[in-house]
């Protein structure tokens, strides 16, 4: 093995398999944020459930019955509830992921890994939370009564899309965190502001039709879209939308990926 | 002897005054933007680059064991950080052949809420072991550490010896060709100290190169076959160990052996200097034979009436142990003792064939404010293996006091 040490100038190198090699690493990163979260909490490993049940609850309450949002003629916890189910991934793995590098400080300064790991175990934990809050779902369509769509094998698509988004997202949030402390201030508020432009807890058919285009920039949406489409078969895909938010999520972790290694030689240093 | 590491030319620069920007706030990059078209960035450019390291080069052969020495800030963890690969050098090369390791801590990502057996992976993932790997070393590992009925307890239970030890232990059974190291050896207590001493004699009998970064020159003598002497960010001798750690401890001063306050304390005291000096000669200095004794001068004046108080006195050693305490009012076996206005002197003698070789730090406090206004590690000294008890057969023990015997 021959290592070389020397300054890096122009375009960063990628160096993709030296993260594959470290995939024990990020195991174990995700493995340690997952049971401590749950470690010396009374309900442990219930809350898992409980969390995204709650909030479908509350969304229920609030936006189904109070305010009275169309729902497409679903039910509207089941009309949320497969939204929320991208929504929270995104939300959670993007805030740890931005906050991966800083959070992590200690370690950067004190030992060599590739740097990549850390954002990306945080997102490993965000899919875990996903396949439990899967198998609530399909609790709630089976108490509801609710047919699962044949479109359901699309559903990777969507998610896969969804989970590239947010990687892209959350490494740049992260290298910039590194430098402008002003991210964890960005941050909340982002992915709360977020919620309310992503169909979360109305339906895209509510949108006026000519600012569809420029909603769909918003990747989120063509995520949340497809989650509906593919599970409850009700939403009508709008494909220039889709073709946008996928462009426009491949892009960004793209500049993502560069950006991070471009900056990630400076983190030591900064922190 | 084939190379293991070759470094050319390392050089490292922090632009003063970049850290504050690097950690500035958006709002000073977004002013930038909107001051660009007016002003250019003259007003920001002229900033003195600081060069941490600089024309630093040497070559390290296979299984050699060398020494990394100087003062603080004289670019030694810049250095290990650049051979870590944790931070990028601003110029030169550095080639390393071989599995690279380091730890400039022990216990990186140690979990207090996680078990021992949990934490013995995890660390052990993140200083680069396979699972495989860790699962065929563990038991080593426990057996190591001398944990093995603890090993499902979290380790935020641990004491602090029991978890330095378990982090030593898988650090201790990485396989690295090249193995850098920071001042790790100066944990646990005396016996599990020569037990981590043995295993890096193990390390470089398996035919290992280590790099090994110590304040402390009996583990440099000890370990090493060469010794890298580093100043100001420059190599300034490379060579045997034995002529390079005495050149080193004979010339530059190796610590200040006076401490001028920057500040005036407050209006009603001021310390103009301590000083440390050798009791029989009141020479100042800054290394001490073991069979001398140490004085610690206090310079300073009182400018108002003040009520009673004392000043406090804390030696720490290379470990960073509080090995004492001592106030000017101990003479009196009293609280405080009273103050008169004017400038004083006040010494502490620390007796000679008390401490063992290695180097120590003082901090002294306010005679007003305790321990609240502490001047903290204003001043070190090394107290040298000459005619020093400690030197003689190694013993163990934080002091190495020569005490009375009757033998009849």
């Amino acid at each position: 093995m021959h290592t070389i040490i020397k300054p890096r100038r122009g375009l960063a190198q990628l160096d993709l398999a030296e993260v594959w090699q470290a995939r024990e690493l990020l195991g174990f990163l995700a493995w340690r944020d997952i049971v401590i979260r749950y470690k010396q909490t009374t309900l442990g490993i219930l809350w898992a459930f409980l969390r995204p049940f709650l909030t479908m609850v509350i969304f229920t309450v609030v936006f189904g019955r109070i305010a009275k949002l169309p729902s497409d003629n679903v039910p509207y916890a089941v009309f949320t509830f497969t939204a929320l189910l991208p929504w929270q991934f995104f939300a959670t793995a993007f805030a740890e992921s931005a906050n991966a590098i800083v959070g992590n400080g200690y370690m950067i300064t004190k030992i060599y890994f590739p740097r990549l790991i850390l954002p990306l175990a945080s997102v490993a934990v965000g899919i875990v939370d996903f396949a439990v809050s899967f198998v609530i779902l399909i609790f709630i369509m089976i108490g509801y009564h609710t047919p699962i769509s044949p479109r359901v094998v699309m559903l990777p698509l969507f998610f896969a899309l969804c989970v590239i988004f947010t990687i892209g997202l959350g490494l740049w949030t992260a290298a910039l965190y590194v430098r402008y402390r002003d991210m964890r201030h960005l941050i909340p508020f982002l992915t709360q502001f977020g919620m309310y432009v992503s169909p979360v807890a109305y339906s895209t058919s509510s949108v006026p039709a000519r600012y569809r285009f420029l909603y769909s920039l918003n990747p989120m949406t063509a995520v949340i879209d497809g989650f509906r489409w593919s599970l409850l078969g009700t939403t009508q895909l709008y494909v220039p939308g889709l073709v946008a938010g996928t462009v426009t999520s491949i892009v960004l972790l793209v500049a993502a990926v560069y950006y991070f290694k471009q900056t990630e030689t400076v983190f030591a240093d900064v922190m | 002897m084939k190379d293991a590491i070759t470094a050319q030319g390392i050089g490292k620069t922090y632009r003063l005054g970049e850290q504050a920007t690097a950690y500035g706030l958006m709002r000073e990059r977004v002013a930038d933007l909107f001051k660009a078209p007016f002003r250019k960035r003259e007003a920001s450019a002229p900033k003195e680059p600081f060069w941490a390291l600089k024309d630093v080069s040497f070559t390290i052969g296979q299984a050699e064991v060398v020494g990394l020495i100087g003062k603080n800030g004289a670019g030694k963890s810049t250095l290990l950080k650049i051979l870590s690969r944790i931070t990028e050098p601003t110029e030169g090369r550095v080639d390393l052949y071989g599995r690279v390791s380091s730890l400039l801590e022990v216990g990186i990502g140690f979990h207090p809420e996680l078990s021992g057996r949990d934490n013995v992976y995890l660390n052990g993932a993140i200083l680069g072991m396979s699972r495989n790997e860790i699962r065929r070393k563990f038991d080593e590992i426990v057996e190591f550490a001398e944990i093995a009925k603890f090993l499902d307890t979290p380790v935020k239970r641990y004491s602090s010896g029991m978890y330095v030890r378990l982090a030593f232990a898988v650090a201790a059974h990485l396989e690295p060709d090249i193995l850098i190291v920071d001042e790790v050896l100066a944990v646990g207590d005396a016996a599990f100290q020569q037990k981590c001493l043995g295993k890096m004699r193990d390390i470089r009998s398996e035919g290992r190169t280590v790099i090994v970064v110590s304040h402390n020159m009996a583990t440099i003598a000890t370990l090493c076959q060469r010794v890298l002497w580093l100043d100001a960010g420059r190599l300034t001798m490379a060579g045997a160990t034995q002529e390079t750690v005495q050149r080193y401890l004979s010339e530059g001063a190796q610590y200040d052996m006076s401490w001028v306050p920057r500040h005036p304390s407050n209006a009603e005291f001021e310390y103009h200097s301590v000083s440390v000096l050798r009791a029989d000669t009141k020479e100042m200095t800054d290394s001490i034979p073991g069979d001398v004794g140490i004085d610690i001068m206090f310079d300073f004046s009182v400018v108002k009436p003040l009520s009673d108080g004392r000043i406090e006195l804390r030696l720490v050693n290379d470990f960073g142990e509080v090995l004492f305490t001592t106030t000017s009012a101990d003479p009196d076996l009293r609280r405080n003792h009273p103050w008169s206005m004017g400038r004083h002197t006040f010494t502490c003698l620390i007796p000679a064939n008390l401490l063992p070789p290695g180097t120590y730090r003082i901090s002294v406090t306010h005679p007003f404010g305790g321990w609240d206004i502490v001047h903290e590690n204003i001043l070190a000294f090394a107290v040298t293996e000459q005619n020093s008890l400690a030197a003689i057969d190694g013993r163990a023990g934080k002091i190495a006091p020569r005490l009375d015997w009757s033998r009849d």
